[in-house]
């Protein structure tokens, strides 16, 4: 039976009158990469959002290592942050630091290491995603797939325990596409820890995920490995899957 | 029933941007009070909010002291009271014009830049991106500004109260011959150290209204492009409406008696 990293337990959450999630239940297994599909706007990003505390449910616990985030205060939830980390959809990395002030903003501020060190960490981080050489550019000098990458240095310089992809692939070439998730295979491995990567990218997701959660109108309606979950007999994760306009699915 | 339900709701709106505003002034002053500064960038935008505003604060100053000597001198030796305009001069210039217009000019200026700068990180998902790592925005971005312009402001009202009773006494000489050294004998006559404080007090409170102010309107900025236009404007607005209602305030309270 593998480990459960974190766990959204029958989570509800409202934007006004929208239900974005209702009684939605997930489980990330330590270790493993957990890639969570479903329709634009169906609450994907929302579930990151949950899992690193930036937002609390209306309804229901969100457990990192069995400790609720609902009940925390916001220094305390900083607490459990510094094992999380979050890459964002357009990485944003703040505009007015160049791109290693960017990576070593955490370091900076969340350690006492000494600068000579935090510089040699920022370096690995960054030659990691293979952008040493962008150290002193500013963000705004890179192409879309550089600062994908400069946000995930961003996001493993804590060598964190559970980082958390929002759309590492959206927009980009199917060679960068397929770099990025080759990336996100190897930090994993590097790390020896846990991702969730939210997608839309159905052959970048195959390549990279452990484990698959399909999200519909507020709940996970299908979980699996990968094979599990191509094999679904649910209509719903079939016409995704196949990319059909018929189906069970309002267009 | 719907003009109720209106007032209703905009009361509401009105004590939750108050209590926004009171909470995010309290968390600051809590990371002021732990000494949790960034001190390097609190220099920094001293020089982008402080140092930046100065021409433009000269030469509102500058225009608006010389109009006031213009209009007051002719009179005022008509009547044969030349010898009280550089006292009048300098009274308008350091309890009122000097604070004043320098808080406004600046709230125009550098609550804008500060709403729009937040509210673009807020839309480009960098306000969040800093939570994730576990910093606070109040720490890493209001702290700086804030007591930036606590310090700013006052200089830069010194800097306008100079040049407005300069320019007032240029043009009381130009226009109503009256000398320079009746003009400053007069000013220091009319005015003393305590008045020139009490401007200084003013302009700290409205250093305080600017930087809250803009702050707020731009980390609660909603939707894209249209809302950091949205939080920019709102926060220029309020802030000058603010800094006038505070002034009469402040005003009545310090000169009043």
């Amino acid at each position: 039976m593998p480990n459960t990293l974190a766990r959204l337990d029958d989570v509800s959450l409202f934007y006004g009158e929208k239900i974005v999630l209702k009684n939605c239940n997930l489980d990330i297994v330590e270790g493993a990469i957990t890639c969570v599909i479903g329709l634009s706007g169906a609450g994907k990003s929302t579930i990151l959002r949950l899992l690193d505390g930036l937002r609390p449910p209306d309804a229901g616990h969100v457990y990192i290592r069995d400790r609720d985030l609902c009940h925390m205060s916001e220094t305390e939830i900083n607490t459990i942050r510094a094992k999380i980390s979050l890459s964002f959809q357009f990485a944003a990395l703040l505009d007015s630091l160049s791109v290693g002030e960017n990576v070593a903003l955490p370091l900076r501020e969340n350690t006492a290491l000494p600068e000579a060190e935090i510089k040699q960490i920022v370096l690995d981080a960054l030659d990691s995603v293979g952008l040493s050489h962008t150290y002193d550019n500013l963000p705004s000098e890179l192409s879309g797939g550089m600062l994908k990458r400069a946000g995930f240095a961003r996001a493993i310089v804590m060598r964190p325990e559970l980082v958390l992809y929002d759309e590492p692939t959206t927009g980009l070439d199917p060679i960068v596409t397929h770099l990025i998730t080759d990336m996100i295979v190897r930090l994993r491995q590097k790390l020896g820890g846990t991702a969730v990567v939210i997608s839309h990218d159905l052959q970048s997701i195959f390549m990279m995920a452990d484990y698959v959660a399909m999200l519909f109108e507020g709940a996970i309606i299908a979980y699996g490995t990968v094979e599990q979950v191509k094999q679904s007999l649910n209509p719903i994760v079939q016409q995704f899957l196949q990319g059909s306009e018929v189906g069970p699915i309002p267009i | 029933m719907k003009v109720l339900e209106k007032f209703g709701r905009s009361t509401i709106g009105f004590f939750e941007y108050a209590g926004g505003i009171t909470e995010l002034a309290g968390e600051s002053a809590s990371f002021i009070g732990k000494l949790r500064i960034r001190f390097a960038e609190t220099i920094s935008q001293c020089y982008l909010l402080g140092v930046q505003s100065l021409i433009i604060v000269l030469l509102t100053s500058l225009f608006t002291g010389m109009v006031f000597s213009l209009e007051s001198a002719q009179q005022a030796v008509q009547y044969g009271v030349g010898s009280l305009v550089g006292g009048a001069v300098a009274y308008t210039s350091v309890r009122e014009l000097g604070p004043m217009l320098s808080a406004v000019v600046v709230a125009g200026r550098v609550g804008a830049a500060i709403a729009a700068e937040l509210g673009s990180m807020v839309v480009t998902e960098q306000i969040e991106a800093l939570r994730s790592m576990g910093l606070a925005p109040a720490r890493f971005l209001v702290v700086p500004r804030l007591l930036a312009l606590l310090v700013m402001l006052p200089l830069l009202a010194i800097f306008a109260d100079v040049v407005s009773i300069v320019g007032g006494m240029w043009i009381a000489g130009a226009y109503a011959h009256i000398g320079t050294a009746d003009f400053i004998a007069s000013a220091r006559q009319t005015i003393g150290f305590e008045d020139v404080v009490k401007g200084l007090l003013k302009s700290v409170v409205f250093g305080l209204i600017i930087a809250l102010v803009g702050s707020y309107q731009g980390l609660s900025t909603r939707g894209g492009a249209a809302g950091v236009g949205k939080a920019t404007t709102g926060a220029v607005v309020i802030s000058i409406i603010s800094i006038f209602i505070t002034n009469f305030i402040m005003s009545a309270l310090l000169y009043g008696a």
